[in-house]
């Protein structure tokens, strides 16, 4: 883990700090007007945003207001989760609302805001709760009012809206103060409880949500029953990512339509990029329009498609993408399509070697593992070590084959995906880097660093 | 309703009973896990179990030492995680 972080991606700068205190950057942040023409949506309201900035920009407005309309509107936006798995909101939601009427005692949801960031190359989610805390918050209300409605005991009920509700929000240390500070500023922030997010790649998997918040322990647990069925204390759960929720508010706002007017009919909206590269490039979030274009994302960031070999869309458990002529979406024709997953882009300079810097990345998620289940357990470290040795240059061509068997035998083998997660990234490198696996397994690195020519 | 053999993996430890239970359903990996016999995805973890195999399978249940398998009923076809948009 330490050595992943160390050497690649370049290590956040930690102000002098020691290395195990939490890590806040603020990136600048922007939304790519010159090349994608987007306004700011979510960063409309400008840096560190108070509640005054907040209601100035936004207009004022009840988000425990919020009803079965809310779920309509995000049913028709389009909408779907900026953590990562991509899934329609709407449907997350209406799942884990009706699960809280069956039966006698309708069961009170459960809704948590998950801005737990363990992804080493991401840092979006930390940069919204920094900049547009009160987005995010309204957007937790609101959803929890609309399913506090539509799940407990119908709207005629005393006492709807959020009362029914269980709202959380979960975030690294970092992001708390900030956090504390946007709920003290405003009438409705009493009733969210915050839970502190340790800094682990898996700590915001959501059953490992829900286990911390339960019982303290941030990893993933058997999912014999959905979260939306039986999630915290048996309740039905709803982990939202808190990107998602400050969608969520903009379109309790302003409507689905205007929703859909940014980004494409495919991938209606707009998103939070993480993107990063080789110096000289800084990490900067990016607010861009579904189905932007990599190239341009790039270009807002700094830099040159021809001066990138390669990109790593989607993160450690995202996939390695030549930089030309892929679109940024969750769905779209493969090979045009990289999937922006939880948003991280990251680019590798033409002078380095795909395949160590794969390496890397497997070594940490082999160290990231909880360690509970069997074949991520053994699996991964069997890989990431398969890895290393053709990274160091061993001339075995059996290597190759035996990386890909092990990808192959861990696949859907586990409480969560780290394992498949961890195997899409190899199947990526695999393809993309594939001459420098053939040049790796005849004895030789294009890249620096690697072994003599 | 299908009926489907869950494995809990953060419990289980490899012994091996199921997959002598079961020989035509699952397999051991290198560490001795099981191994759904022709399934991807998460088809091995929640095992789509034949008519034919049910008898063994909840055997493998009540004998698994780590009382990490479970039988399933659900509706098929169960909604994956992703969906396509529209």
């Amino acid at each position: 883990m330490t050595q992943a972080r160390d050497t690649f991606p370049p290590a956040p700068q930690d102000d002098g700090r020691d290395m195990n205190a939490p890590i806040f950057r603020q990136p600048p942040l922007q939304a790519s007007r010159q090349v994608t023409g987007q306004e700011p949506r979510l960063l409309a309201a400008g840096p560190d945003a108070g509640w005054a900035q907040h209601q100035e920009t936004f207009g004022p407005w009840e988000p425990q207001r919020a009803g079965q309309g809310l779920l309509n509107a995000l049913g028709a936006s389009g909408l779907t989760g900026r953590g990562g798995a991509a899934f329609e909101t709407w449907r997350k939601a209406t799942a884990a609302a009706g699960s809280g009427r069956k039966g006698l005692l309708a069961a009170r949801p459960v809704l948590i805001a998950n801005g737990a960031e363990g992804e080493p190359l991401s840092f979006k989610d930390r940069t919204l709760l920094a900049h547009a805390p009160h987005l995010v918050i309204d957007g937790l209300l609101a959803l929890a009012a609309a399913l506090g409605q539509t799940g407990s005991g119908g709207s005629g009920t005393k006492g709807t809206g959020s009362r029914g509700t269980t709202m959380y929000i979960y975030a690294q240390a970092a992001s708390l103060p900030r956090v504390q500070h946007a709920l003290s500023e405003r009438p409705d922030g009493k009733r969210i409880k915050m839970v502190q997010a340790p800094e682990t790649f898996i700590s915001g998997e959501s059953s490992a949500v829900v286990n911390m918040i339960a019982n303290g322990t941030a990893v993933p647990t058997d999912q014999r029953r959905r979260l939306s069925e039986s999630g915290l204390n048996g309740r039905p759960t709803l982990v939202v990512n808190v990107e998602t929720l400050a969608q969520v508010a903009l379109i309790a706002r302003y409507g689905a339509h205007w929703f859909r007017e940014a980004g494409t009919p495919a991938d209606p909206g707009t998103r939070l990029v993480s993107v990063s590269g080789p110096a000289p490039t800084r990490d900067v979030v990016l607010e861009v329009p579904g189905g932007a274009q990599l190239s341009a994302v790039l270009q807002e960031a700094g830099m040159e498609s021809a001066a990138v070999s390669a990109v790593l869309v989607g993160g450690y458990h995202g996939r390695w993408v030549r930089p030309a002529a892929h679109a940024l979406s969750p769905v779209g024709p493969p090979g045009r399509t990289a999937r922006p997953g939880a948003g991280v882009i990251h680019a590798l300079d033409l002078n380095s070697c795909g395949i160590q810097a794969t390496s890397r990345i497997v070594n940490y998620l082999a160290g990231q593992s909880a360690r509970q289940c069997g074949p991520c357990m053994f699996g991964l470290p069997a890989m990431a070590s398969v890895l290393n040795r053709i990274a160091a240059g061993e001339t075995n061509p059996r290597l190759a084959s035996e990386l890909d068997r092990l990808g192959r035998l861990v696949s859907g083998r586990g409480a969560c995906r780290h394992p498949e997660g961890t195997t899409g990234l190899i199947s990526s490198a695999l393809e993309v880097f594939a001459g420098d696996f053939r040049a790796h397994l005849s004895g030789y690195c294009a890249g620096p660093g690697g072994m003599a020519a | 309703m299908k009926t489907y053999l869950h494995i809990d993996w953060t419990s289980c430890d490899g012994r091996g009973l199921c997959a002598e239970l079961l020989p035509g359903l699952l397999d051991r990996d290198d560490w001795g896990y099981p191994v759904a016999r022709g399934k991807t995805g998460r088809e091995r973890t929640d095992v789509p179990l034949r008519d034919a195999d049910r008898e063994a399978a909840q055997e493998a249940v009540f004998l698994c030492p780590k009382l990490a398998l479970s039988l399933l009923e659900r509706r098929v076809p169960e909604p994956e995680q992703r969906t396509t948009g529209r």
